[in-house]
């Protein structure tokens, strides 16, 4: 039932976008399935975002996003690389156009949840692909 | 898993006291794991400790505790400080899940590499912090900051655990909290050794400040040993008003004590009381409760069966752990 004991996801805004409506509703789908959300709100930069999961050691980062600059989700998966954090994955949700969608996927993020992905969707991608998903199922 | 061996525990230690962040937030979310291995590097930790101010900040939810935490990092930040926070904010009993809204507020301070934010759910400990709460500040406490902040979640009447982990405890209340009657009572309205009405420019300011007041006069006739007036501040977080005047409150407090070394003295001895008990309660809870030792299990279904009882039963459990 709460598939999310133990696991710390960050949901964030990037950047100037400043529409919060859709990363708080995640946020309480999450809380509601057992996650601990850091929920940071809007005008994040990437490096602000690098540092809150390296301080809260979070084991994924979920990026809603209304009207984002892409590049700045991509910048924000090379500073983790850079910085150790290489296996917290950075997931997407929001108005993301489907070529956007597949570039970001290759460009590191891990997944991107378009509008109309359910919440069960989300909390099972979470659970299996969040870091330390092998400690959790040990 | 890195077994907590004698190695591990210096480099550790080693890296805390260098500053190192990720050592710190990884060991942080051992000790939330509550690892079994860990006792052996708490114990060290433990002893490197002592040295930075730790400050409780509590209050009912909404009153602005955050956001006052924010401003007082500004001042302290200005005056060459380097700030920790523990920031907790509660579980939900239902999903067990949290949203943790604490860091929001302080978001000024993020790339800021004298400041440390950790937000922490509750994990469903009554008393206005989380279980893991009093290891994880010997964990910062091991490392460099000058001061150590500590938010419980919002408060209501009765949930006062920060007196037994803060140096100094700052209140903070907004105006309409209620008549003289419900300053009088008893809970949350004792522990605050610093008043805070935040929202200062609520038109009902002036009077909760002046009710505040009034409690504090009767208090120090009816206790005139006590050698502390417990100051009262309006701010307004939002502009940072009185915000200075808080952070010198909260010195004041620490040259208070270094003056009357056996006010300080008889707070630490307070703590390690508590703290102490608290351990021990934890022991015995994953004991019992984790039903995970043969031996236990059988006194336990002697209980069950009536042939011995729970007296009994407790009494060898604290035995056995002496």
């Amino acid at each position: 039932m709460h598939k999310g004991k133990g696991i710390k996801v960050i949901i964030s805004m990037i950047g100037l976008d400043g529409h919060t409506t859709g990363g708080e509703i995640v946020a309480r789908v999450l809380r509601d399935a057992g996650f601990e959300v850091i929920y940071l709100g809007a005008t994040q930069t990437p490096e602000m975002i690098l540092k809150a999961a390296i301080q809260e050691d979070v084991d994924a980062i979920g990026i809603s996003s209304h009207a984002s600059n892409f590049h700045q989700i991509e910048y924000l998966v090379e500073l983790l690389k850079d910085n150790g954090m290489g296996d917290v994955p950075v997931i997407c949700g929001g108005n993301i156009p489907k070529h956007v969608a597949s570039r970001l996927k290759g460009n590191g993020i891990a997944e991107v949840f378009p509008p109309g992905s359910s919440s069960a969707q989300i909390i099972d991608y979470v659970t299996a692909n969040a870091r330390g998903a092998a400690r959790k199922s040990a | 898993m890195v077994e907590a061996g004698s190695d591990d525990i210096q480099a550790v230690t080693a890296a805390l006291a260098r500053g190192d962040i990720r050592a710190c937030a990884r060991i942080i979310s051992r000790v939330e794991r509550a690892e079994e291995d860990l006792v052996p590097l708490l114990r060290a930790l433990y002893k490197a400790g002592g040295r930075a101010q730790v400050v409780g900040v509590t209050g009912p939810p909404g009153a602005g505790k955050s956001s006052l935490v924010s401003q007082m990092i500004r001042v302290w930040r200005k005056r060459g400080k380097r700030v920790a926070v523990l920031a907790v904010d509660p579980s939900s009993p239902f999903s067990g899940g949290a949203v943790l809204g604490d860091r929001l507020r302080m978001a000024d301070h993020t790339c800021d590499d004298g400041v440390f934010i950790r937000s922490m759910a509750s994990r469903g400990q009554l008393g206005g912090l989380a279980k893991a709460a009093g290891d994880v500040l010997t964990v910062l406490d091991a490392m460099d900051w000058d001061v150590i902040v500590v938010e419980t979640v919002g408060v209501g009447q009765n949930e006062t655990a920060i007196i037994r982990h803060a140096d100094v405890v700052v209140l903070v209340q907004t105006p309409m909290g209620g008549d003289d009657v419900q300053a009088a009572k008893a809970g949350i309205n004792e522990i605050g050794d610093i008043y805070v009405v935040n929202k200062g420019d609520h038109p009902e300011a002036d009077r909760t400040v002046s009710q505040i007041r009034d409690m504090i006069t009767l208090d120090h006739h009816l206790h005139p040993e006590s050698t502390w007036i417990r100051p009262v501040v309006k701010t307004q977080s939002i502009l940072g008003q009185g915000v200075e005047d808080l952070a010198d409150a909260v010195q004041q407090w620490f040259d208070h004590v270094r003056n009357h070394p056996e006010t300080a003295a008889a707070r630490a001895r307070h703590r390690v009381r508590h703290r102490t008990a608290e351990i021990i309660r934890d022991t015995l809870d994953k004991r019992l409760l984790r039903d995970e030792e043969q031996i236990v299990d059988s006194m336990i279904d002697q209980v069950v069966s009536r042939h011995r009882d729970p007296y009994t039963l407790a009494d060898s459990l604290l035995a056995g752990m002496a």
